[in-house]
């Protein structure tokens, strides 16, 4: 499977009567967002707001970031079998405005989670504080159950996504990227000599506002299962989770997956990157014993010497993370975890849930208790209203000049298991 | 700026007094840097002074710590120092101990800032990580330079208070406390890195070494349950309506008590779940469903057990300290413990 990713650059983003890209300058109608996520008779209103880059503002609480894409050749569109037909997608040809995003806030369920702060000492921990952003807010009908009022704002930020990426169907991309996957046999005989690599992603599948869709299946009632690396680029899988925002993968992150694009990056010279695995992390044991059983039982299927594995999530998944770890290893498979640390605020406790004696490479990304202040903003998209209850914040931890003090795991992508961000602990 | 006065320790061997037929040699005093210290006062520049080297037989510190401890101490406080530098011993084992004791001493005892320098399997190193910040050094003398040049930033921070930043950053030995760094590449590229490496059978270094973990093994069978007194206790964060006690919904830093007297059952809109980690729609409409209230009940009516125990003890386990768990247990299990409670059903979520 070939995909090609033609990137359009998009450093500045505006509203304007007419939605367009010019000169890098995504141009935003309003009017037409609010209508098309309107349509959605769960949503009672919306509306739109930007965020750029160095703004003194905070987007809080946010449910999930997109990156505007479209299919402009192969089958299938964006977010198959959730907003687009359900097709296999990952071949063909993809637009992506590079830079833009869409993110959806508003009161959320229960839970109200993730800050996105534009400046200040939280923008570098948080990797949507570099993108320019059109934010939603939304309102749900009242009287939905909150499992509808998820969906509701989940599709609707999905829905706006398309709507921007649609502008990138006729532009002539900047860059154009190729990313390309052979089936099993063809692989092996295009790189018989080289190591064969796999990625095992576990997906957050824990409940409400703990759960992943893929292809518009909830990742609860998957069994592990293989994708060629390139369909994740399409939105094969889409987030539908962001509490404890710090190590949770909103939609951007699996369209830029980017262990799938290392891997990719040394694909063919130092090995051969086969496939890519999901599987879940559910809460009952009989499905943590399945699924690390049927992924151990994958890699070993399809030959691997060598994978990746990374976790979403803390706690109750580390002990996927484990049981994956050891019946991985129990095959003769080598293996690197990629996971976060919950070692108190001062760093001095047990950093996982769980612990095994296979884990002997582990790539961490940083430790989510990890207290951090943060400046008052000029302006507050969303509401400040919740930063006491989220995960990562206390009672009475907004100050009276305005700062905030969380842990970093209140902080959208701050501790990205999936390796997107920078931040490691020792 | 005052430049930073600086002690010195090293063993007779550094101070080229002798090998191990010197090593009796009891505690001495030399004015200004002696040895390795040169290197260390050069590294510093004009920052710092070496004031003035302790000198003492390793074996003689070992065999008369209890003489050799306070006579160095001593001689540390009369120099008036600001910061004490032990070794570095590379990976001479009783050279280590006595590098880590003084250097630990120093701090506890003087109030002084101390570092050392040690190979990583010194078994000094094990000993004292976590007390003193310990460079971490190649295993002979031969990492002298390396040793230095890692050595006198890390102890200019120490003394002058710089926030000091990660075991890899610093060079010094992880000391069982972890903090967080920026590195250069993402995490994902550093997987990647990792997984090349180990495929190859070439070295490489876990970010986080696998913990000895703390299983706790069951307790033998009540032998006569329908008589004990059962406690319900909880890390799925059930509370009263309104959380009382504001317990976080993540990395908690307090649990609640809570009565249970004449409650036959947890009823929707007087309980719920605090937790973050998990879908509360269920527990909110039924709390029983986490903490078994009802079916305790049950079981007490028809004799099952011998009473359910008049408080519950809850706190949310989503990314709690396990430091903070272990504290909490510590303080309620005093009170089950005094209320002849014979069981305890723990449920987590």
């Amino acid at each position: 499977m070939r995909l090609e990713l033609g990137f359009i650059p998009i450093h500045d983003v505006q509203f304007a009567d007419t939605s367009r890209v010019e000169d890098g300058v995504l141009y935003v109608n309003a009017e037409d967002i609010k209508a098309l996520v309107l349509k959605d008779e769960h949503i009672s209103s919306v509306e739109v707001e930007l965020a750029r880059p160095g703004e003194s503002v905070r987007i809080t609480p946010v449910k999930d970031v997109v990156e505007p894409r479209v299919k402009v050749d192969g089958p299938g569109g964006m977010f198959p079998g959730t907003v687009s037909r359900v097709k296999t997608v990952g071949q063909g040809r993809t637009h992506v405005l590079k830079g833009a995003a869409v993110v959806t806030t508003g009161k959320i369920v229960g839970f109200q989670e993730g800050i996105i702060d534009m400046s200040g000492a939280g923008a570098q921990y948080t990797p949507f504080s570099k993108t320019q952003n059109v934010v939603l807010i939304l309102r749900p009908q009242d009287g939905l159950s909150a499992h509808e009022h998820e969906v509701a704002v989940r599709l609707a930020g999905l829905k706006a996504a398309m709507y921007l990426g649609e502008l990138a169907r006729e532009l002539v991309p900047e860059t154009i990227e190729t990313y390309e996957t052979l089936p099993l046999l063809e692989g092996l005989k295009q790189h018989g000599d080289l190591p064969r690599v796999g990625y095992v992603q576990m997906l957050q599948s824990q409940g409400l506002l703990h759960d992943t869709y893929v292809y518009g299946v909830d990742a609860k009632k998957i069994l592990p299962t293989i994708l060629y690396p390139t369909e994740v680029m399409d939105g094969a899988i889409i987030s539908g989770n962001c509490v404890s925002a710090c190590d949770k993968n909103p939609t951007y992150v699996h369209q830029n997956n980017p262990i799938v694009h290392e891997l990719y990056a040394r694909h063919g010279k130092d090995f051969n990157f086969c496939a890519m695995i999901i599987t879940n992390e559910n809460v009952y044991l009989a499905d943590k014993v399945r699924s690390s059983d049927w992924t151990a039982k994958l890699c070993e299927f399809l030959g691997l010497e060598g994978v990746i594995v990374s976790e979403e999530g803390f706690g109750n998944p580390d002990t996927d993370l484990m049981m994956n770890s050891r019946k991985i290893s129990e095959k003769g498979i080598k293996a690197v975890l990629l996971t976060d640390e919950y070692a108190g605020r001062d760093g001095s406790s047990q950093s996982l849930a769980d612990a095994h004696v296979s884990a002997d490479a582990v790539v961490s990304a940083g430790n989510a208790n990890q207290v951090i202040t943060l400046p008052g903003m000029d302006r507050v998209i969303g509401s400040e209203a919740y930063v006491g209850i989220i995960a990562g914040g206390w009672d009475k931890n907004k100050m009276e000049d305005g700062t905030i003090m969380v842990e970093i795991q209140a902080i959208t992508g701050a501790t990205s298991e999936v390796g997107f961000g920078y931040l490691s602990a020792r | 700026m005052q430049k930073i006065r600086i002690v010195h320790y090293i063993n007779q061997f550094f101070a080229q007094i002798g090998g191990e037929e010197m090593a009796h040699v009891p505690p001495q005093w030399r004015e200004g840097p002696v040895g390795p210290g040169l290197a260390l006062a050069a590294a510093f520049g004009q920052t710092a002074e070496i004031v003035g080297t302790v000198i003492c037989g390793d074996s003689y510190f070992n065999e008369h710590t209890s003489e050799a401890l306070p006579e160095i101490l001593d001689m540390i406080k009369a120099a008036g120092a600001d910061l004490l530098i032990a070794g570095p011993a590379f990976n001479a084992g009783r050279y280590g101990v006595a590098c880590g004791t003084v250097a630990k001493a120093a701090q506890d005892e003087l109030g002084i800032k101390a570092i050392t320098g040690m190979y990583v399997e010194n078994p000094g190193a094990d000993m004292f990580a976590q007390d003193v910040y310990i460079i971490s050094t190649r295993n002979s003398a031969a990492g002298m330079r390396d040793a230095v040049k890692k050595l006198a930033p890390l102890a200019q921070k120490l003394v002058s208070g710089e926030p000091i930043g990660a075991s890899s950053e610093e060079g010094y030995l992880p000391r069982g406390i972890r903090v967080n760094l920026f590195e250069k590449d993402r995490g994902a590229k550093r997987a990647v890195e990792m997984l090349v490496r180990k495929l190859r059978g070439q070295d490489f270094t876990t970010e986080y070494p696998m913990p000895d973990f703390d299983r706790v093994a069951p307790q033998p069978a009540v032998k006569n349950i329908s008589r004990a007194k059962v406690a319900l206790v909880t890390s799925g964060g059930i509370v009263p309506f309104g959380n009382p006690d504001r317990i976080e919904s993540s990395n908690a830093s307090r649990y609640g008590r809570y009565d249970l007297e004449n409650i036959m059952d947890l009823t929707e809109g007087k309980w719920a779940t605090a937790h973050g980690g998990y879908d509360p729609s269920y527990a909110n409409r039924d709390a029983d469903r986490v903490l078994p209230v009802d079916v305790m009940r049950e079981m007490e009516i028809e004799g099952k057990i011998g009473s359910l125990f008049r408080y519950t003890y809850s706190t949310v386990g989503n990314g709690t300290a396990v430091k903070s768990s272990k504290a909490f247990a510590d303080e309620f299990v005093k009170e089950l413990i005094k209320e002849n409670v014979q069981a305890v059903i723990l449920t987590s979520t």
